[in-house]
């Protein structure tokens, strides 16, 4: 399983992210944003956290136009699989790869700490690893975290179960409590906390490790 | 020509600085503030003469890139 890691100026989690897929047993490239393609035979893009050209316009915005991310939207419209972290859910949606957006965080703070999130659903290959409904802790450190869609798209995100995880408490304001959602053909998965940093013991914890687990498994066999 | 962008985010669409704002205004003893909302405003320098083709050109860059109407409104004037 081939996995590509976006780096963007400002990016503070690919190595995270890189050494969560590399333990799971992936092959990692890391591609600059500056590229125009993807390296062959890429199985699925890791957007990552961060704070993408220093979160000017909105978070996320200027990234979602670099020319990295036309090849990204190019690879998930062949149906190829990609997974955003809090500053890479925040790419999603402003390419319109996944619904909605990401505001302030309703206390206006800044929040990093460990949450519980339940898992919604099991049917993806990003929470096949999970028990649907179980919880899990791994952490959130984001300011702008608010999951917002209009009422009609968060009925259809939940009628068509594509509400990944939510959040046992809503630590940012969260529209239904929503951490993560995924795309229409489940193949594009964005969301808040960071499974990367809650993949190994010396991390605090491994309930992050079983989505890159899950992940490599499927993809292999793809 | 120059063109000045406004983006707020849409009524509906919870703006919690613009409600801490409103907040710090009562602290300092202004009363009678019902709604406080905060945006941006973006000016551009363009290089374009004509007044309806300058606006064409800005309302593609507010549906492409300054504002995401997923969640903003906005409002473009040719100043």
């Amino acid at each position: 399983m081939h996995a590509a890691i976006l780096v963007f100026p400002g990016s503070n989690c690919d190595r995270d992210l890189k050494v969560a897929f590399e333990r799971a047993g992936a092959r990692v490239s890391m591609v600059w944003h500056k590229d125009t393609a993807l390296p062959g035979g890429v199985d699925i893009v890791g957007v990552p956290g961060g704070f993408s050209y220093g979160d000017y316009l909105r978070c996320g915005a200027i990234a979602a136009n670099s020319p990295i991310c036309r090849a990204v939207v190019a690879h998930a419209e062949r149906g190829g699989y990609v997974l955003g972290i809090c500053n890479g859910f925040q790419i999603l949606t402003e390419t319109g790869l996944l619904p909605g957006a990401l505001l302030r965080n309703a206390g206006l703070k800044y929040v990093c700490k460990p949450v519980d999130l339940r898992v919604t659903t099991a049917d993806s290959a990003f929470t096949r690893g999970y028990a649907p409904g179980s919880t899990i802790t791994v952490p959130i450190a984001h300011h702008d975290g608010n999951y917002f869609a209009d009422g009609a798209t968060l009925d259809r995100l939940e009628a068509e179960d594509r509400v990944a995880f939510t959040y046992v408490r809503n630590p940012n304001g969260s529209a239904r409590d929503i951490a993560g959602v995924l795309s229409e053909n489940r193949r594009v998965l964005g969301m808040m906390p960071h499974p990367e940093r809650m993949a190994e013991p010396a991390q605090g914890g491994t309930d992050g490790a079983a989505m890159f687990a899950g992940l490599v498994r499927d993809l292999a066999d793809a | 020509m120059k063109a000045r962008v406004h983006v707020m985010l849409k009524t509906g669409v919870l703006d919690p600085q613009g409600e801490a704002v409103r907040r710090a205004l009562g602290q300092l003893g202004f009363e009678g503030v019902e709604g406080v909302r905060q945006g941006k405003v973006i000016e551009l320098d363009l290089a374009e003469t004509d007044a309806d083709k300058a606006r064409e050109t800005v309302t593609q860059m507010c549906e492409r890139l300054l504002a995401n109407t997923v969640i903003e409104s906005y409002s473009v004037e040719l100043v």
